[in-house]
């Protein structure tokens, strides 16, 4: 199993000690919101983005697992990208909300989702940056709205294994963008995904879907699992459609999915009462989970908070390792658990950390 | 020469000192003090080269007027301070 896990926080950049006491080391930016991590498999390069109050994204890189930092450019655009209409400003990146390592034949590749929805491109480790304009051209962008934040954002990037040129993009609010050709073309998939929030005849509009979150399956990469603000679905097409999963209890609210590595049929979640009240059912804290690919769900709760829980776990802040037996969570209440039993029981790392925005386990090559 | 001089709450993150830099109005002033220091660049103005949001100027005492063009002027031996603004903490 793997040995690392990195939290990012409102506060900072920790690195969790599994098998320890609990304790988190702070690996850099005490003070400082950590809006996003990447640790890259191909070199155990480790990525941090920051989202300062006052001075904006920035991004650094650590080649000596936190014991020392380089800031990189970070991803921004250019002077000839104009606003989109007369009344607006030009763009400017907000935060970086994802980054993702592009595929074991494209050394050097990362990906970053950013706020407002744009999708950024490095071919140097992050020493240079570049749109992808065919996204954010894209006409049907002018549909696109915020989920949470003013902006739209792109949250999730995934690269296929089989082959790295295929991308599936989650954009709250844009829906599930697919590209074959290493981002020179999209398409809009995510059919079948439904928005309660929208009027009836746009219910079904792809464009202005809201995936919370999107989870691949290494192993069968057609297997895509969505937490979206309207519920749980599941695509087997590689994101071009989804069926919704119904009768999940206690909620199909969330934000947070993970996918078994090996097994497309296993899912975990963690859920809360509806959108307009984002908190346990019953102030119960539990992590739900399917094996059968949705036809059932189990509740497991061994070893976390049984009542007054008030702890939401973010969208990024719930990973899993290679092996698909532990997984963390980190919740908006400062609270870190672990499972080496695939969810069936839960240790307390700490409950005194700052709000977490994302856990990653580092998979070594 | 017009002198600027930072916030100390910018030393956290980047070394940044006072120093001297040439121009007749703040963009030109700032754009000498990128030169010497690029990273500092996006902390003080966003992508389209507009002053950020919660990033204050002065020119001795007046904050400025053009938090987008940044053209208000200056003369040599003014004072520019870049402050964080108490907003958006």
């Amino acid at each position: 199993m793997s040995g690392d896990l990195y939290v990012a926080t409102r506060k900072g950049l920790f690195q969790a000690a599994i098998g320890a006491d609990g304790a988190a080391r702070c690996l850099g930016f005490l003070g400082d919101p950590v809006s996003a991590i990447l640790h890259d498999p191909r070199d155990g390069a480790l990525y941090a983005a920051l989202n300062l109050g006052h001075f904006g994204a920035k991004l650094h890189r650590s080649d000596d697992n936190g014991a020392s930092w380089k800031e990189l450019p970070v991803p921004a655009f250019g002077p000839g990208i104009a606003a989109d209409k007369d009344a607006e400003k030009a763009p400017s990146v907000t935060f970086v909300w994802t980054l993702a390592a592009g595929g074991a034949d494209q050394p050097g590749r990362l990906w970053a989702g950013t706020l407002p929805g744009a999708l950024f491109r490095s071919d140097d480790r992050g020493e240079t940056w570049h749109l992808v304009e065919s996204l954010w051209r894209q006409p049907s962008r002018a549909e696109w709205f915020g989920g949470g934040y003013d902006d739209p954002g792109i949250h999730s990037i995934s690269v296929d294994p089989r082959d790295s040129r295929r991308l599936t993009i989650g954009i709250s609010c844009g829906g599930v963008w697919l590209s074959e050709d290493d981002g020179a073309s999209w398409t809009l998939g995510g059919k079948g995904l439904a928005a309660d929030y929208m009027p009836p005849d746009r219910k079904d509009d792809p464009s202005i879907q809201d995936p919370h979150r999107l989870a691949v399956c290494p192993a069968a990469p057609d297997t895509i699992w969505c937490q979206h603000h309207c519920g749980i679905f599941r695509s087997d097409d590689g994101g071009r459609t989804f069926v919704q999963i119904t009768d999940v209890a206690p909620s199909a609210f969330g934000f947070a999915v993970a996918v078994h590595p090996l097994d497309p049929k296993t899912a975990w979640f963690v859920p809360a009462v509806k959108d307009e009240c984002r908190v346990p059912v019953d102030g119960k804290f539990v992590v739900t989970r399917t094996r059968d690919g949705g036809a059932s769900f189990e509740t497991l709760s061994k070893g976390l908070p049984e009542k007054a829980a008030y702890d939401l776990v973010y969208r990024h802040a719930l990973d899993i390792d290679a092996t698909g037996q532990r997984l963390a969570m980190g919740s908006t209440t400062g609270a870190l658990w672990l499972s080496d039993d695939a969810g069936e029981s839960w240790r307390r790392l700490t409950a005194h950390l700052p709000p977490v925005a994302q856990v990653a386990f580092a998979e070594r090559p | 020469m017009p002198r600027v001089t930072f916030t100390a709450n910018l030393q956290r993150h980047l070394d940044v000192a006072s120093l001297d830099a040439a121009g007749s109005r703040v963009s030109d002033v700032l754009a000498a003090v990128f030169e010497q220091k690029p990273l500092l660049r996006s902390y003080i103005v966003d992508d389209q080269g507009r002053l950020r949001r919660h990033v204050n100027v002065f020119v001795n005492s007046a904050m400025i007027a053009d938090r987008d063009g940044l053209s208000d002027k200056v003369k040599p031996g003014d004072e520019v301070f870049v402050f964080q603004a108490l907003s958006g903490g």
